[in-house]
């Protein structure tokens, strides 16, 4: 199980800020064509953060970890 | 009391007490940026803002910009306080101060430290404009993605 995080438009087009994910795909990349699947949404510009760190699309899953969808920021 | 030097927060932001966090003896200078709610962008008019930030991670990356300064310009000395809610026009939404030994650092450092805000800390800003609101969605702010499905633009 894993921990979903969506920010800005993204929680609004999904429709929750926070979703809880049973399967445990072994990269991000794969999660990702997951959750575009799932949501009908694109990921194409979105970072990837995994435990709070970025990470690549390349980097591998496991169970217990949060995972946080980040479209281009705008702070400042 | 230690206050932390970097920070998120749903309240106002005092200007003085993020000064204060990098006053210190070996100072001479310290540079202060505020970044406050604009009311007219390109002829179009805000009400007010919204921002949003993935807090934990966003105190993490900003302190990261604070690593990076230290890196880049030895003795310089950072605090970062952003906030996020609901933000009125004029209101402050980041406060930089940067102290360092000479003033030419600090300036430097000070600069830094916006660009890299708008890089990498996760926090978004979504704009109510008078006819409708849209996230904004790239670091020039000139590019709202209301479908998510934004141009890509190389930085």
């Amino acid at each position: 199980m894993i921990r979903l995080l969506f920010f800005a438009h993204l929680g609004e087009q999904v429709g929750e800020r926070e979703v809880t994910w049973l399967h445990v795909p072994e990269t991000v990349k794969k999660l990702k064509d997951e959750v575009e699947e799932r949501y009908g949404v694109s990921l194409g510009r979105v970072m990837t953060a995994v435990n709070e760190e970025y990470a690549c699309d390349e980097a591998p899953l496991h169970e217990g970890d949060t995972v946080a969808f980040i479209p281009p920021v705008s702070g400042g | 009391m230690t206050e932390p030097l970097f920070a998120i927060t749903d309240r106002p932001i005092s200007v003085e007490d993020v000064m204060k966090k990098v006053m210190r003896p070996e100072a001479g200078a310290v540079a202060v940026f505020a970044g406050t709610v604009r009311e007219w962008t390109n002829g179009k008019r805000t009400l007010f803002l919204q921002y949003e930030a993935y807090v934990s991670m966003a105190e993490k990356m900003l302190a990261q910009v604070g690593a990076e300064i230290v890196e880049k310009w030895p003795g310089a000395k950072t605090a970062i306080t952003h906030r996020i809610g609901k933000l009125e026009i004029g209101d402050i939404a980041v406060v930089i101060a940067v102290s360092s030994p000479h003033r030419a650092e600090a300036y430097e450092a000070n600069r830094y430290a916006i660009e890299r805000i708008k890089q990498i800390v996760p926090i978004w800003k979504k704009e109510q404009w008078e006819d409708g609101s849209a996230w904004v969605g790239d670091q020039l702010e000139t590019t709202a993605y209301p479908s998510g499905k934004p141009e890509v633009k190389e930085g």
